[in-house]
This record gives structure tokens, sequence and C-alpha cells, in this order.
């Protein structure tokens, strides 16, 4: 699914961290985020998702196209790893099916009876983005996906985006690591930075840390 | 919307999920109220009818809290914001979740509390009719002031604060139910404008809640 931005502004409580961010993404390619901390990476993806209405700027992609993966996983600690991922399925009006997919996918098998509470952060992270695929939905927007995941688990995630982009879909990857995916581009969001942006607060930080 | 009720009902029946909590406060609320005054009808029974419906009324609020907070940390609330699901109605069914795990076994456990406080006998029907009408209200306006202060890290007083004024209505006309039936007198137009209340928060609070929601996950 071909899809873009034009002339978009990223607000972040009552600031503009983001003005005129403008990109398309093709069918099947991805896009890879890039930036220092607190350019605003996680401002794009949080106004793209529909979680902060953007002020300005439009967002040329059918409604619902979005799904979002954030630092947090959103599982139940009380639930086990399968119930937690039917739960998503049955918000997202996926069949059951998908459910079965996503445990395999993401080597979750072993793991579906166990409490989300008892996973190891990789493996939560693991189930959190095994969510993705129970969503159903052609463009991901993923937010340091690879974090606390080990090198195989961060191999066989780069597998299934790029099973994902085969399939038509696209991805939008705010990320330190590169995934492996052949075709993708790199967008800087600090190019699109407010003259006060945080790169600045952060270099006072780093100061501040000396 | 079904499957989110169902998901917090299993939750709230988990351990550490806190499905009897309410109902546990409001027997001991009642009891200690017993206790504290003294067992006699004279002075138990024409307070009867206010106790009751006080302790559903704070019942109803200990559990507010958590109602959005912890989907708020675990990052549940911004994945549900994203869902099909429109936000109303996320908080449609949050607060059907509350009232399953709090006013439904309230309602259901009156008539065991109303001797304790020497209710006569011909009022308890209209004590179960009132909270059973009245108590949807209290968790629909529980939700409200609960997605109001989601963003807020010490909300859970203000919280209390902002909730309790709104349940005034609630509370007068159902206590007043229930006293008009112990005395003796028709307790149909107090029952209707319960009713009243409780349709108009049904109606209205989702819109309210969903668009707390929404400002303060910006």
């Amino acid at each position: 699914m071909d899809w873009g931005v034009t002339d978009l502004t990223c607000r972040r409580g009552a600031r503009d961290v983001l003005t005129g961010v403008t990109f398309r993404v093709g069918a099947g390619r991805a896009v890879r985020l890039t930036g220092p901390n607190g350019s605003g990476k996680t401002t794009l993806l949080r106004t793209l998702a529909g979680l902060a209405p953007p002020p300005r700027g439009t967002v040329d992609a059918p409604p619902d196209a979005f799904a979002f993966a954030g630092h947090a996983d959103g599982l139940k600690g009380q639930l086990t790893v399968g119930e937690n991922l039917r739960f998503w399925a049955g918000v997202f009006g996926a069949d059951p099916g998908t459910v079965e997919e996503a445990l395999d996918a993401f080597a979750l098998r072993p793991l579906a009876g166990r409490r989300a509470a008892d996973l190891s952060a990789g493996q939560t992270r693991r189930a959190g983005l095994a969510r993705l695929l129970v969503t159903g939905r052609p463009v991901w927007l993923l937010d340091e996906p690879t974090v606390s995941l080990d090198a195989a688990s961060v191999e066989a995630f780069g597998t299934r985006v790029a099973r994902h982009l085969a399939g038509g879909g696209s991805a939008l990857i705010a990320t330190h690591v590169a995934l492996g995916l052949p075709g993708t581009q790199a967008l800087d969001v600090a190019a699109f930075a407010q003259a006060v942006g945080a790169s600045v607060a952060d270099a006072a930080f780093a100061d501040a840390i000396e | 919307m079904i499957g989110l009720v169902r998901r917090d009902l299993t939750l709230a029946l988990r351990a550490g999920g806190g499905a009897g909590l309410a109902l546990v406060f409001f027997l001991t609320f009642v009891t200690l109220t017993a206790l504290g005054v003294g067992p006699r009808a004279d002075v138990l029974a024409p307070v009867a009818p206010g106790i009751l419906w006080l302790g559903a009324v704070l019942a109803c609020l200990l559990s507010l809290d958590r109602l959005f907070a912890l989907d708020a940390e675990d990052g549940t609330l911004d994945l549900l914001l994203t869902a099909p699901l429109p936000a109303e109605g996320t908080a449609a069914a949050k607060a059907a979740a509350h009232w399953l795990t709090t006013g439904a076994p309230l309602t259901v456990a009156a008539p065991v509390l109303a001797p304790l406080l020497f209710l006569p006998g011909p009022a308890v029907p209209w004590l179960v009719a009132s909270l059973a009408l009245g108590t949807p209200a209290l968790s629909m306006i529980g939700t409200f002031g609960a997605a109001l202060t989601v963003g807020l890290k010490r909300g859970s007083l203000l919280l209390s604060l902002l909730v309790l004024p709104l349940c005034i209505p609630t509370l007068v006309f159902g206590a007043d139910v229930v006293r008009r039936a112990a005395a003796g007198l028709d307790p149909s137009t107090p029952l209707a404008l319960l009713g009243a209340v409780t349709l108009a928060a049904l109606a209205g609070l989702p819109f309210a809640a969903a668009a707390a929601l929404r400002i303060n996950l910006r």
C-alpha cells in the first residue's frame, strides 16, 4: 500500500516538535527513522497512529491503516500470552487463526500458556510484536522494536518484517539497529525539527552530565 | 467491546484483580456503622437508607483510580485508542465492567445487610430496585472522572473530589426512594428521577470520557 504525509506538523504537549514533515512510502517498502534522542521520532509515530492529532498537514492513507507498537507492549501480566493475543485479535476483528500464526512467527508457542508477568523482557517484547500480526493492518509503525531482543530474535523479527513487506505492507521503523531489510530508505527526523528542538536541550543535558 | 468487558472481568477475577474489594468494603462499612451507632432500631432505622446508599457510593469509588491507570501504564490504552473500537466504546465497556464488579454485587448483597440496620421489610425490594437503577450512573460518572485524571501520577484523591459531587443527585434520589418506601409512602417519583439521572449519565458521559482520554494521551 502506497501512503504518505504532506507538510505535517507533529505536536507533543503544547510544543510543535516537527514541522513540514513530507515523505511517501511505497508498498513493500520500509522507512527507517533516524535522529538523536528527543528529535521527535516517537512523536511522529504517535501522530501517525492517531494518538496526537496534527495541528497542520495531511496524512494520505486510509483510516485504520496503521498498527502501532510503542515502548510499552500492552500486555496484561495476569493473562497468558495466548489470552493476550486472542484479546487483541478480538479487538481488531481478526480471525483466531492469526493468533496461532503470530505465536509461531515469534517462537512463542512454548510460552503461550504462561502468564505474561512471568516472561523475560525479551520474551515480553516478542509477545508485544506478535500483536502486530493479529491487527492485520498494512502499515506497521514501530518504535524501537528491537529493544531487549537478542541477536537471534532481532534476525527473526527482521525476517518477519521482510515477509510483511513482501506481502504488500509497509513499515516505518524508528531504530538504531540495522534490521537487514532490502530497499530501506532512511529518513532523518532532525531535518524537520523545530529551531528550539529537543536536540538542543539534549546537548545541554550532555554538558550537564559531563 | 464485549471482548474488552470480558477481559476486564477476567483480570478482576484473577489474583490481585480486586473483584470482591468493593463488596467487602460495603459489608465492612455497613457493619461498622451498625456497631458504632449501637443496636437500637429507633436510631438505626431512620438513617438506614442513607447509610446503605452512602456505603454504595463510597464502595464504587474504591476501585476507580485503577480503571484506566493500569491500562495507561502498560500501554494498553494507547493501543486500544488506535484499534477499530471507538474511544466512546472503550469508555462504555470500562464502565460496564466496573459496574459488573462493583454495582451488581452490591445490589445483590444489600438485602442481606438491610436487617442489620433495621430497615423495614417492605422497603427492601425498593432498596434493591434503587441500587440496580442508580449504581450504573455511579460507574459511568466514575469512568468519566478516571478518564479525566488518567495522566496524573497521584490522581486518586483528585478523582474522589471530582466524582463525589457528581454523585450527589444519584445519592439523594436513591436514598429518598428507600426512605419513602420505609415510611410507607409512594417511592415511584424519586425512582423515576433516579432512572433519569442514570439514563442521562449513560447517554452523555461516554462521549465526555472519550474526549478526556484523547486529550490526556495527546
